[in-house]
C-alpha cells in the first residue's frame, strides 16, 4: 500500500499535456519571426527596434560554456518562439471567455484562476506557453493604484513605465540567454506599485509550458516605487516530454528609495525521467537593482525541478543602506544537474547582503553553488554574510561550492562559511527509534536542514515547498 | 614571441648536450607553450592575476636564453644559526650542492633526464619549464632515512641579468619511511625577470615531507612556483608559504592524496605593501579513503596591494571519510587594498567532512580601543594585533628550528 503511495508521489504529477489548438510562429529564429511576434502582439515600433537590436547582437554572441553541467548543443532553429492558444487571438475580457480546457488545466495544477475558488486571496497571473492567460483580483489592486498585468498589456497601456524600466537591469548587451530573451520574449508579468503603497496581497504568476518544441521566454518586470512593498510568487510546471525544452526567462526588479521587493520562486519544471531523459533546461536570468536609498530586495527560491538549472538571482546594491538577501534550497535527484547561486554587488555605502544556500543532491545528480560577493571601493561599511551547506546522499552524486569573494574596501567585512556533510546515522537512528520509517526520517531531517530558507517563504508556498522537498527525495535513500 | 622562443630554444639546445630524444620531447612542450602562451584573465585559474598582462607591462623583450656563466657563491648569503645542507642556484644555474651532514649512501642525486618525470597537462608555464630547463636533478632519499639537517635551496639572482626567463626544475623522491625538510629561500638582486620554478615530489609509504617557501626580499621580479606532491599511504606533506618580497608571485601547490591515511597541510602568509600582487592557489585531491587536508591562509594588505587565494578541495567518489578544511582570512589596512578568494569544494563522496571559511575586513576597532586604553599607542596596538594574527599561522609549523627562523625573518614576537 505504502509502496503504491510512494510510487504515486514519485511520479511527476504535473506531467500531463493539454490538447489545445495553438498558433505558432514559424519554426526557427530569424528577423521575420521577431517581426511576427511583435506584430501579433501589436507592439509599438520602439519595442520592435529594441528586439531587433538584441537579435543583431545575438548573432555575434557566443553561448557561454563555463558552467559545470554540460548539455548537448541546442539547435535554436529547431524551436518555436511563439505558441499561443488559438482562442487567444483576441484576448478574453474576463474569465468566462476563457477556453474551458485551459481552465481545466489550471484546475489540475491547483491554480486558483477563478476568483470564487481563490486561495486566501492571492492575485494570480497565469502564463500558458507563451501568453499570459488571466489575471485575477484586478479590481482590488487597481483601487490602490497597483498595476499587475501581463507585460503585453503593460506595453499597450503603460508604455512610459515599460520603456523606462525594461532592460534597465538586464540590458540587451547582457549574456547570451538574456539577449535571446530580449529578442524573442513573448509574455510575462508586469508589476508597478506606486509610492507609499504596501501591496495588500501576494502577487503570483504561474508558468506552464504545454506545446512541444517550444521554448518559453517570459519577461517579468517589477517596479516598487518609493516607500512601497510587494511580495511576488512564481511557480512553474511543464508536461513530461522526451526531448529537452528550453526555458530562458528574464526577471528584472527595480526598488526605488525605501522600497522592498520580496520575490519567491518554487520551481518545479519537469526534471526528466529517472534515466535523465527529457526535462527542462532552466536558464533564467534574474536580477534586482536596489536603486534607491534604504531599498531591499530579497530572493527566495526552492529549486526542485528541471533537468538543468542554471541561474543566479542577483542583487545590485546601488543605493546607500540597501539590503540584498538570497535564500535558496536546491534539490537534485536522479540525473538532474544544477549550477545555481547568487551575485551580490555592493556599490552603495552601508550596504548589506546575506546569502543562505542549502543544496541537497541524491541519485546520480550534480549540484553546484556558485556565487559572487563583490564589494567595490566606494561601498564603505558594507557587510556580507554567506553560508552554503550541502548534503550528499550516496556516492554517485556530487556537491560543489564555488564562491568568488572580492573585497576592495578596508571598512567592509565579508564572512563566508560552507560545509558538506551527509545525514548522520545517529540522527536517522533516533528518528527510526521513535517509529518513523527511513523515508519519513530523511524527510524530517532534510526539512530541518532547509528550515532557515523555508521560513522565508510565504505561508501557502511554504507548505507546498515542504511537500516538494519530501517528494523530490523519495526513493533516494535505502 | 614565437620567433624569439624558437631562436632561444635553439641556443639552449646548442649550448647543452641533450640527446636526440630529449630534443624531440622538449620541442613538443615548446610547441604546446607557443600554442597557449602565457595564461591570462580568460583562464579561470588566472582570473585574479593576469600573468600575460603583467609580463607584457613589466618586461620588454623577454629573453628565454641564459648564457649560464658560472658565478662565485658568496658564503655570506647563507642563513645563520641553522645548520643545513645547501643547493645553490645563481641566475638559474646550479652552482653548489652540499650535503655534508648526511650519510652519502642514504642519499642519491641523479641528473639523467627521464621524460617520464615531466608533468603533463598542468598549464602552459609548466610546459615552458619542461621545454627550456637545461639541467635536471633528482634527489632521492633512501628507505628509512631521515635527513639530519634541513636542505636550503638558495635561489639567487644577481644584478647582471634583466628581462630573462629563468626556469628551475627539481625532483624529490622520498622512499618509504624517509623524511625530508626543505626550505626554498630566494635572494634577489635583479629586476624584471620572470622566474618559473617547478618541483615534483613523490612520497612513498610513511614518508614525511616538510616544504617551506620563503620569499622575503623586496624585488621587482615576477615569479611563479608550481609544486606537485604525490602522497602514498600514510605519508604526510606539510607546506608553508611566506609571501612577502617579490612584486608578483604566484605559488601553486597541488597535492594528490593517493594512499589511504595520507594527509596534506598548506599554510600561508601574505604580508604585503607597495603595489604587490600575490596569489596562492592550492588544489588538494582526495583520491582515497581516510585522507586529510588542512589549509590556513592569512593576508595583511597595505597600500595598493592585492592578494588572492584560490583553494580547491576535490573528493573522489571512493574517498570516503575524507576530512578537508580550509580557512582564509584577510585584514585590509588600506582603501586601495584588494582581497580575492575562491575557496572551492568539489565533492563526489557522501561520508565526508569538508568545510571552508573565508573572512575579510578591517582591523577590529574594539580590539584597538582595548589595547589603547591599556597604554599602547595606535601604531603599537595595530602591530600587536597583526603580530598575533600572523603568529597563528607560523605556529602551525611543526619544526621548531625552522619556526624560530621564520619568526626571526618576519620579526614576530611571541
Amino acid at each position: 500500500m505504502r509502496d503504491k503511495q510512494v510510487q504515486d508521489l514519485k511520479e511527476y504529477k504535473y506531467g500531463f499535456s493539454t490538447d489545445i489548438d495553438t498558433i505558432k510562429a514559424p519554426k526557427g529564429l530569424s528577423e521575420d519571426v521577431i517581426k511576427f511576434i511583435s506584430n501579433i502582439k501589436k507592439e509599438p515600433k520602439w519595442l520592435l527596434e529594441w528586439r531587433l537590436k538584441a537579435y543583431n547582437r545575438l548573432k555575434v554572441l557566443k553561448e557561454p560554456n563555463w558552467q559545470k553541467p554540460k548539455y548537448p548543443k541546442i539547435d535554436y532553429q529547431d524551436l518555436y518562439y511563439y505558441s499561443a492558444p488559438k482562442s487567444f487571438k483576441e484576448k478574453p475580457k474576463n474569465l468566462d471567455e476563457l477556453d474551458p480546457k485551459l481552465l481545466e488545466t489550471y484546475k489540475k495544477l491547483g491554480i486558483p484562476l477563478q476568483e470564487q475558488k481563490r486561495l486566501n486571496g492571492i492575485a494570480v497571473d497565469a502564463v500558458f506557453d507563451s501568453v499570459s492567460v488571466a489575471t485575477t483580483f484586478k479590481d482590488t489592486l487597481t483601487k490602490q493604484g497597483i498595476i499587475f498585468c501581463s507585460i503585453s498589456e503593460a506595453i499597450q497601456k503603460h508604455p512610459e513605465l515599460v520603456k523606462k524600466y525594461l532592460g534597465s537591469v538586464i540590458p540587451i548587451t547582457d549574456h547570451y540567454f538574456a539577449t535571446l530573451n530580449s529578442a524573442v520574449f513573448t509574455d510575462g508579468s508586469f508589476v508597478y506599485v506606486p509610492p507609499g503603497v504596501k501591496c495588500p496581497m501576494e502577487l503570483s504568476t504561474y508558468f506552464r509550458i504545454n506545446a512541444s518544441d517550444t521554448g518559453q521566454f517570459e519577461r517579468t518586470l517589477i517596479i516598487a516605487d518609493k516607500g512601497s512593498y510587494v511580495s511576488y510568487l512564481e511557480g512553474c510546471t511543464a508536461p513530461m516530454r522526451d526531448e529537452n525544452q528550453l526555458h530562458a526567462a528574464n526577471v528584472e526588479l527595480v526598488a526605488l528609495d525605501d522600497a522592498e521587493i520580496k520575490y519567491s520562486t518554487v520551481q518545479n519544471w519537469y526534471p526528466g525521467d529517472k534515466d535523465g531523459k527529457g526535462g527542462i533546461y532552466n536558464f533564467v536570468t534574474k536580477r534586482g537593482l536596489c536603486q534607491g536609498k534604504n531599498s531591499k530586495i530579497s530572493w527566495t527560491q526552492v529549486e526542485t525541478g528541471s533537468a538543468i538549472t542554471w541561474k543566479y538571482p542577483s542583487c545590485i546594491l546601488k543605493g546607500d543602506n540597501s539590503i540584498g538577501e538570497f535564500y535558496s534550497i536546491a534539490i537534485t535527484n536522479n540525473h538532474q544537474k544544477a549550477d545555481t547561486g547568487t551575485k551580490m554587488i555592493h556599490i552603495g555605502k552601508n550596504t548589506k547582503s546575506k546569502i543562505i544556500s542549502k543544496g541537497i543532491s541524491a541519485g546520480y545528480s550534480d549540484m553546484t553553488y556558485r556565487g559572487l560577493v563583490d564589494i567595490s571601493k566606494n561601498a564603505k561599511n558594507s557587510n556580507n554574510y554567506t553560508q552554503c551547506d550541502s548534503l550528499l546522499m550516496g556516492n554517485k552524486c556530487g556537491a560543489h561550492t564555488v564562491p568568488y569573494i572580492k573585497n576592495k574596501n578596508s571598512d567592509s567585512n565579508i564572512a563566508h562559511e560552507a560545509t558538506t556533510s551527509k545525514i548522520s546515522e545517529d540522527q536517522l537512528h533516533y528518528c527510526q527509534q521513535r517509529g518513523l520509517n527511513t523515508e519519513d526520517a530523511v524527510g524530517l531531517i532534510v526539512n530541518g536542514f532547509c528550515k532557515e530558507v523555508l521560513q522565508q517563504l510565504p505561508m501557502e508556498f511554504a507548505v507546498e515547498a515542504q511537500k516538494l522537498v519530501g517528494i523530490s527525495l523519495e526513493g533516494s535513500v535505502g | 614571441m614565437e620567433k624569439q622562443l624558437r631562436t632561444d630554444f635553439k641556443k639552449i639546445v646548442d649550448s647543452s648536450n641533450f640527446s636526440e630524444k630529449e630534443i624531440i620531447t622538449k620541442e613538443k612542450y615548446l610547441n604546446k607553450f607557443i600554442q597557449n602562451g602565457f595564461p591570462g584573465k580568460k583562464n579561470e585559474d588566472w582570473k585574479f592575476l593576469d600573468l600575460n598582462q603583467v609580463i607584457k607591462s613589466n618586461i620588454k623583450n623577454l629573453d628565454y636564453f641564459n648564457e649560464n656563466l658560472p658565478n662565485e657563491v658568496d658564503p655570506k648569503i647563507y642563513v645563520d644559526g641553522l645548520e643545513h645542507n645547501k643547493i645553490v642556484f645563481i641566475n638559474g644555474r646550479i652552482e653548489k650542492i652540499d650535503f655534508k651532514y648526511e650519510e652519502s649512501d642514504k642519499f642519491e642525486i641523479k641528473d639523467q633526464f627521464d621524460s617520464k618525470n615531466l608533468l603533463n597537462d598542468v598549464n602552459s608555464l609548466v610546459d615552458l619549464n619542461s621545454a627550456l630547463t637545461n639541467k635536471y636533478y633528482k634527489f632521492q632519499v633512501k628507505k628509512h632515512y631521515t635527513l639530519k639537517k634541513p636542505v636550503i635551496i638558495y635561489s639567487l639572482t644577481t644584478s647582471k641579468i634583466s628581462s630573462k626567463n629563468i626556469n628551475i626544475r627539481l625532483d624529490f623522491d622520498l622512499e618509504s619511511n624517509s623524511s625530508l625538510k626543505i626550505i626554498d629561500y630566494s635572494i634577489d638582486k635583479s629586476e624584471n625577470n620572470f622566474v618559473n620554478i617547478v618541483y615534483n615530489f613523490n612520497l612513498e609509504k610513511d614518508a614525511i615531507l616538510k616544504n617551506y617557501k620563503l620569499d622575503k626580499e623586496e624585488n621587482n621580479n615576477i615569479k611563479y612556483s608550481y609544486n606537485n606532491i604525490n602522497l602514498d599511504t600514510n605519508s604526510v606533506a606539510e607546506n608553508f608559504v611566506l609571501s612577502l618580497g617579490s612584486s608578483f608571485i604566484k605559488n601553486e601547490i597541488n597535492c594528490n592524496l593517493n594512499g589511504k591515511y595520507s594527509s596534506a597541510f598548506v599554510n600561508g602568509i601574505f604580508n604585503l605593501d607597495n603595489n604587490k600582487n600575490h596569489e596562492i592557489r592550492t588544489s588538494i585531491n582526495h583520491l582515497n579513503e581516510n585522507t586529510k587536508s588542512y589549509q590556513l591562509i592569512k593576508s595583511v594588505l597595505g597600500e595598493n596591494t592585492k592578494s588572492a587565494y584560490q583553494g580547491k578541495i576535490f573528493v573522489k567518489s571512493n574517498a570516503q571519510k575524507t576530512d578537508g578544511y580550509q580557512l582564509s582570512k584577510a585584514i585590509l589596512l588600506s582603501d586601495n587594498a584588494e582581497f580575492n578568494a575562491k575557496p572551492e569544494l568539489e565533492i563526489y563522496a557522501d561520508d565526508v567532512k569538508c568545510s571552508h571559511g573565508s573572512a575579510s575586513g578591517s582591523l577590529n576597532q574594539d580590539s584597538i580601543f582595548y589595547l589603547m586604553s591599556r597604554g599602547l599607542n595606535y601604531k603599537e596596538a595595530k602591530e600587536l594585533l597583526i603580530n598575533g594574527f600572523l603568529l597563528d599561522v607560523v605556529e602551525k609549523i611543526t619544526d621548531n628550528e625552522i619556526k624560530n627562523l621564520i619568526k626571526n625573518i618576519m620579526g614576530l614576537k611571541e
